[in-house]
């Protein structure tokens, strides 16, 4: 009997010590560590709720945790927006049909910090270079506003993303039984008919996995904001994330940045469970 | 049937003009990295008076590009293999021995899909730097459990569809659980491992965050994180750092190119499960 579970632990050993070591025991330190003063360096002591309390006072948290909710509503709408209207394109019988899909799906393949930079360059030098030509000064120092930076990275992330939700979109499109479409043409159904009663119906877990995944990502933007606004002008772009990130290693406010980063696991936590229930109460079974 | 036709002609070239929208912005960047630097304040938009690779040569040196690149290739490729070897196991071990330890045990490696890399950063980096396991060695630990979750969910899908009568027979002819793992499942995994290799090798190639808090020798950086360090130094010099982007950018191309196919349904396989 002994021997039997051996194999077990040993199978399950070296993957369950590393979730435990680099997931679970940091999260439960970093509970624990939001309630003390630790520094990072001496032991630290109980504060109690002090940084939680002192976190929602702080206007610098409070408008990136707004700033950051903006965000994702905008982007959320615009890459699903994109993703199903690209899929819908691209599942037509279109003899350019893969290297359309090649194309939209390529950011996806690079990372975030350098599409980042990428766009930091449209946006400031061939945004400029655009409105010299055609004469829109509203062009110029794209990235200097709160306004223009926030549709920047809604910009960005629309383009990177929405290749990745057409992705997801077109293995359900492609999943839905030709007959049943043929079926309610005969029926009479007219193409948006068909659409709506028939393939949107059957689409719908695709929906839920897209937005879990635009949901999360928006919300846990870090590289694309780094890289393309840094969080300026005056952390009007920042988002939380990277607030977390200064407060912990610019600001060295390791315990008070650590209070933030377990606010900010409640509220992913939130959403994202929130939003699979909702979702999973409303797709249909074939 | 002509109208049809015809609005599907419509369709298609909305789909080109489309792509090359999507395409601009790499087209802006190869286009500017040729100029010089007066050429780019003149005006980014027209294309460079000659094509010279003087950009190229210096944003290569300065990246330091082939140990960069080497860097990358080290920690992806040994960060992705320890993820593939150790979560077909663990996913192996759950799905066959089942059982309500096994059933919390499988929730708690979903579960930690929720958590936010950024609400464990500080006590991580903490903990490695007190125990001296930093740089690569701890990086690659690290990627193994960011990255188990997903993968051993994958995996668990795959191996509850294979039969466990395969497992019995073998038992029956003498062999040990290892070998009927390594021997007999391990190769009927085959299409996940590529799923999950491909997965993780664009998260953990792209990865900059970790890296930026794990690396802290000088000479073991990766490209995204030589990337950063790069820009801050050529801020005001686009004509060098656009070099640069493409430079780190060509390699992801190329491969894409050769393999697109799977990695789009690799793709796709993953997010749908």
């Amino acid at each position: 009997m002994r021997n039997r579970n051996l194999w077990y632990w040993l199978f399950l050993a070296p993957a369950l010590l590393a979730l435990a070591v680099v997931v679970i025991l940091p999260l439960a330190f970093g509970v624990y560590y939001s309630f003390t003063d630790w520094n990072g360096i001496k032991t630290p002591s109980f504060v109690g709720l002090e940084h939680y309390k002192a976190l929602f006072a702080e206007e610098e948290f409070r408008e990136a945790l707004w700033f950051t909710t903006k965000f994702t509503v905008v982007s959320v709408f615009l890459i699903n927006f994109f993703g199903i209207s690209l899929a819908l394109l691209v599942t037509q019988k279109f003899k350019t049909n893969n290297i359309l899909r090649t194309i939209f799906f390529m950011p996806n393949l690079i990372g975030g910090l350098i599409l980042g930079f990428i766009w930091q360059f449209i946006f400031t030098k061939v945004f400029a270079s655009v409105g010299e030509l055609i004469g829109v000064e509203a062009l110029e120092g794209w990235l200097s506003t709160e306004t223009t930076g926030f549709w920047a990275m809604a910009i960005l992330m629309s383009w990177q993303m929405a290749g990745y939700i057409m992705v997801i979109y077109i293995s359900f499109l492609e999943g839905v039984p030709q007959e049943l479409l043929e079926a309610a043409e005969i029926d009479g159904a007219n193409s948006f008919q068909r659409f709506y009663h028939v393939t949107f119906p059957l689409v719908m877990p695709a929906f839920t996995v897209s937005l879990f995944l635009t949901l999360s990502n928006s919300f846990k933007l870090y590289d694309q904001n780094l890289s393309l606004t840094g969080g300026g002008p005056y952390n009007s772009t920042q988002m939380v994330a990277m607030e977390i990130f200064k407060t912990a290693f610019v600001e060295n406010a390791m315990a008070f940045a650590q209070a933030k980063a377990v606010i900010f696991f409640l509220i992913v936590a939130a959403i994202s469970l929130t939003q699979v229930y909702i979702n999973k109460k409303r797709e249909v079974e074939m | 049937m002509k109208k049809k036709k015809q609005s599907r002609i419509i369709l298609e070239i909305l789909g080109i003009i489309l792509a090359l929208i999507w395409l601009s912005p790499f087209y802006l960047m190869i286009v500017n990295s040729f100029k010089t630097k007066r050429e780019m304040f003149e005006d980014t938009l027209k294309l460079p008076d000659v094509f010279s690779f003087e950009n190229y040569t210096v944003a290569f040196e300065r990246l330091d590009f082939i140990k960069t690149f080497f860097n990358s290739v080290l920690i992806t490729v040994l960060a992705v293999a320890v993820i593939i070897i150790f979560s077909s196991m663990a996913a192996y071990a759950l799905s066959r021995r089942g059982g309500k330890t096994s059933g919390i045990i499988f929730m708690l490696f979903v579960a930690a899909m929720l958590i936010p890399f950024q609400s464990v950063m500080i006590p991580l980096v903490s903990i490695f730097g007190k125990l001296e396991m930093l740089n690569r060695g701890g990086l690659i630990f690290m990627y193994l459990g960011f990255g188990a979750s997903l993968s051993i969910f994958l995996y668990h899908g795959t191996l509850s569809g294979i039969p466990k009568s395969l497992d019995e027979a073998a038992t029956i002819d003498g062999a040990n659980r290892f070998q009927i793992f390594w021997h007999i499942i391990f190769p009927m995994l085959k299409p996940v491992s590529v799923t999950v290799a491909i997965l993780n090798i664009i998260w953990i190639w792209n990865d900059y965050l970790l890296p930026s808090l794990v690396i802290n020798q000088q000479g073991m950086e990766t490209i995204p994180l030589k990337m950063f360090f790069f820009f801050g130094e050529y801020t005001k010099q686009w004509h060098l750092a656009l070099a640069g982007l493409t430079i780190a950018i060509i390699p992801v191309i190329i491969i894409y190119f050769f393999l697109q196919k799977q990695i789009i349904k690799g793709v796709s396989e993953g997010s749908v499960k």
